[in-house]
Formats: structure tokens, sequence, C-alpha cells
């Protein structure tokens, strides 16, 4: 079915698909971000039965459905980069100029890698097992980006 | 199974970088058009069409109920009509369960995206994570997948060469097919030194944008002869999500892809996939992916994707005829365009690239970032 091109009284319309939201962070994510906001404290939450550590938190194992919301665990600000990824083409949604990069974090007294931006590098100085540190932002977004980014421990 | 779901009839445009010219509405009734000329289906609310099921994502159509833009132009007023906003190789899963469930005896599917009317696919994709923790970031299904190239890359031992031989191979064989996206053949130097887009997926690493539409007409077994000579059958379909963030997976390990093939093989009783299919569509939508879905669907040992690409797998195994994702489909359709092209092979009619004597195939289809979801079709002749 190969229909030869017609653009006779073809017009393209130029539009935008923009829409204010206001989102609610769930009852753990409103203790994630505020604790990361007022204290600079990054917070998982422990499955005990499935011994595991998760970071970003959340209400419900989703292995074994266990509650977890009352079992708050606080990370330290450091970890180690176990992936990376430089980030080179340009693009509205990417909060940084590029090339930037993100990396995928454990975080020390996490299970799970965070990802996040990771600066202050060279490219080539990156290695997987790299010890980083977080660097909080100076102004509040209450999002992920409370953390402006991790750099590694000198 | 008592019963068994027929695919009665294809239809799809061709894949192009930015069909500017048309609606998707004329796009996807293009496709409708050819579904009913070649099987004479009617609307009879007793004897034809009673239920469409639509797949399309309301983010690249920019509308939200992105499927009320188009039930008009594909005959899905005055019954009924279901959306997927999952790869349409989903909706074959789903018109699967409406058949076999007996709640209806036909099923037009049909599904279509335009990735060239946003002004980024990228940014289409951020908007499918979660606005707290990985929106911010700039996650889109680009530079997820990067992740998961980078750790697949380590676990396998899989290089540059390796991904540049996926790639040169896709061109080749999307040559020879007339529905494909028409790209430059590239040769593997060009593709080790095109531009990095997000390491280490470089540009020709990455499936190029691409606008499409398709359809298919599924109908149960016994009806199947009032549309078609030549039917394709439906034997196996299974599906799986792993978990959302990607650091609570294992990028590597293939999980969800081998849950939703062992359920597809449970039902169609295959019981090597090694040996047991003429043809296999995997849905690369980064080189890298080829070679890892290929072990996770079971075609070669776990860690053998390396070995696989080097002895001459991917011809072995007749992978890809159609050129894969990696040449063009646009994102919600790689599995649909699999499925499609699997048809194709078993009705004999892939021309330049057929399998001969294709009896039994495997399609494949993913939606999400870094395969988060998985889906796996078995047809046979």
């Amino acid at each position: 079915m190969q229909k030869a091109v017609d653009s006779a009284d073809a017009y393209v319309i130029e539009g935008k698909l923009a829409l204010p939201y206001s989102y609610f962070a769930g009852r753990v994510g409103s203790t994630f971000i505020t604790a990361l906001r007022d204290s600079k404290q990054i917070l998982g939450v422990r499955c005990d039965k499935c011994n595991k550590v998760f970071v970003p938190p959340r209400q419900t194992c989703e292995r074994c459905m266990a509650d977890l919301r009352e079992n708050w665990v606080q990370l330290e600000n450091t970890g180690e980069v176990v992936n990376f990824t430089v980030v080179r083409y340009s693009d509205k949604h990417l909060p940084r100029k590029t090339p930037y990069i993100l990396a995928m974090i454990k975080l020390d007294g996490a299970d799970t890698p965070l990802v996040h931006i990771l600066d202050e590098v060279k490219i080539e100085d990156i290695k997987p097992g790299m010890r980083v540190e977080a660097v909080f932002s100076e102004k509040t977004t209450s999002t992920i980006l409370d953390i402006d980014h991790f750099k590694p421990i000198a | 199974m008592s019963r068994r779901v027929a695919v009665c009839a294809t239809a799809q445009i061709k894949n192009e970088p930015d069909i500017w010219y048309q609606r998707f509405q004329g796009m996807l009734f293009d496709c409708f058009e050819s579904i009913v000329s070649q099987t004479g289906v009617t609307f009879d609310m007793e004897k034809g069409i009673r239920n469409v099921v639509t797949c399309s994502d309301d983010v690249f159509d920019a509308r939200t109920i992105s499927d009320n833009g188009l039930t008009d132009v594909v005959g899905a007023h005055f019954r009924g009509e279901e959306k997927t906003a999952q790869d349409g190789i989903n909706g074959i899963g789903y018109a699967m369960a409406s058949i076999l469930s007996g709640h209806d005896d036909i099923i037009l599917l049909i599904g279509h995206c335009k990735e060239s009317q946003p002004e980024s696919r990228h940014m289409c994709t951020n908007l499918a994570f979660d606005p707290f923790y990985c929106r911010p970031l700039g996650l889109d299904f680009l530079n997820a997948s990067a992740f998961q190239a980078r750790a697949y890359m380590e676990k396998s031992g899989i290089t540059e060469e390796h991904l540049a031989r996926v790639v040169v191979r896709s061109r080749q064989m999307a040559a020879k097919n007339p529905y494909a996206r028409k790209n430059k053949m590239v040769t593997e130097q060009e593709v080790m030194k095109s531009p990095m887009l997000s390491d280490p997926i470089r540009e020709l690493h990455a499936y190029p944008l691409t606008d499409w539409a398709a359809g298919m007409l599924l109908c149960c077994e016994e009806r199947a002869h009032e549309f078609t000579d030549n039917p394709v059958f439906v034997t196996g379909f299974g599906s799986c999500m792993d978990s959302y963030f990607l650091g609570d997976r294992d990028l590597t390990d293939n999980f969800a892809l081998k849950k939703a093939a062992s359920r597809a093989y449970q039902m169609a009783g295959v019981q090597n996939p090694k040996d047991a299919f003429d043809m296999v569509e995997l849905n690369d939508s980064y080189a890298y992916q080829l070679p890892m879905w290929a072990e996770g669907a079971g075609l070669v040992e776990e860690g053998e994707g390396r070995r696989w690409i080097e002895n001459g797998g991917m011809e072995a195994n007749h992978v890809n005829t159609s050129g894969g994702m990696l040449n063009g489909n646009p994102v919600m359709l790689g599995g649909l365009a699999r499925a499609l092209e699997a048809v194709h092979q078993l009705r004999g009619e892939a021309g330049d690239r057929q399998v001969e004597g294709a009896k039994k195939a495997l399609a494949h289809g993913t939606t999400g970032p870094a395969g988060q979801h998985h889906a796996v079709l078995i047809l046979e002749k």
C-alpha cells in the first residue's frame, strides 16, 4: 500500500501541550522529600523479610508485599558509582547543558542504586566503584534535585 | 487450547521519517481500507467486527484519550473499542484473549505513532518517568538504555565491532523490505565512528525517528476461512513487567523477557527455543538489544550473545528479516512490526527476504525504558 506523496493543500499548525500540574508526592514521598529539603538526609526503606534497603523509598515491597512505610533508614550521603552514561545530545527536558553525566550510585546503606547527576569529574576519570558524595542544592525544588549532583570524594 | 486464533490479514504503510503531509487518521485509514478490501470483513453486529483494539500514545499525539481522535476512521463507532497504550504486540495478546474467551469472534487491531511531530521524542519518553525521583534528572528511553547497554556490554564482552555488525546487517535486511524505512547503507567503520549520543550508545546504534501505522485482522479459527485462504495462527503469548526504578532491576538479567517467553513457550508447547523457530523477530530499539534479547528469549545460552553474532547466529536463526526496529519503527509499534513480519514470512509473502518453508515464528515487543516490559508471541502456519 504505497502511495505517492501528495502535499497539495497540506498545512501544518504549530501547537503546544502544556499543563501546569500539582503532583501529590504520597506520604512516603513527602517524608523523603521533606527530609532531603530540611535536613539534607537521604532516606530509604528497609524490607526486613527481603533484607533489602530500597531508595527511592516505597510503601510496599514489590517482592513480598510487606508494608515498609515505617521502616525508614537514614542512608549516608556517600556511595559508589556502579554505572554511568554521558548524555551528549541536547534537549529541553535535560536539566543540564550537555554533555553531562548520569550515574547509578549505590549509596552507603542502600541496596538499590539511585540514578543521579555526577559532576566535578572528568569523563575519562569515571570508573565503576568510584567513591562519590552528594552536593546539596542551595535552592529547593522539592524533587530529587535538592541534591544538585554527586562529586568524587577527594 | 481448544480454540485457536487466526491472523487473517495485515496492512501497513511504509515506515517514513516524517509523514508531515498526512494526519495519523489518514495513515490509519489507509490500513483500514486495505484490511477491508483484502478480507471483505463487515461491521455487521452479528457477523462482523464488534470490537476494535487500537494502539496509540497520548503524549506522542499530544492529546489525551488519543484513541478518540481516530475511532471514526477505523470503524470503531457504535461498537466496542479498547485502546492499548503499550507496544501494539500486546494488542494481539488482548485480541487473542477476547476471542479465546468467546467474547468476540473477530477483532480489528490497528495502531499508529508519529515520532516526527513532537519537538523531541526524548521529551516524550522523559514523561514516562515519575515527577520526583527520575524525570527531573532528564531520564528518557535513550539514556536509560545507555545504562543497560554499558552493563550488558561489560557482562557479555560485546564490543563496538559486534554492534556495528548488527547495524550493518539491519540495514541490509531492511533494503529487501518494501515497508521498511529507507536508510543509507552504512559500513561497520561508519557505525563505529558515528557520534556518541549517550555512552556507549552511538547515533547509528539507535533506531531512527519514524512514523508508521499498521493493522491486523484476527479471528477465531472456525471462521478464518471467511476472510482468508492463508491464515496464520497465534499459538502462544506471554508478557511480563519488570520493576520501575532502574536501580531495582538487574539491567542485564532479562528477567521480564524470560518470564514472558516461558509463558508463551508453555502455551505453544515449545520445548527448546534454540531450534523451535524458522524465523525470529526481536524488538531491537538499540543495537545492543539484539544479542541481549536473543539470550533472554533462550535462542542462545545466557552469555553466548557475543559468539552468536560472531558465528552467524543472526543469519542461522533468520533473525529480523524485516530489518528490525533498529532500521526504524516508532516506539509503541516495534513489537507489532515484528509480528507483521512474522505473518508475512509464514504466509510466504516476504518476497526477496522469504525464509523458505517457514512454519513457526517468534515475534517480540518491548515497552518502557530499557525493556521494562516484554511480550513474546508465537505464530504458526
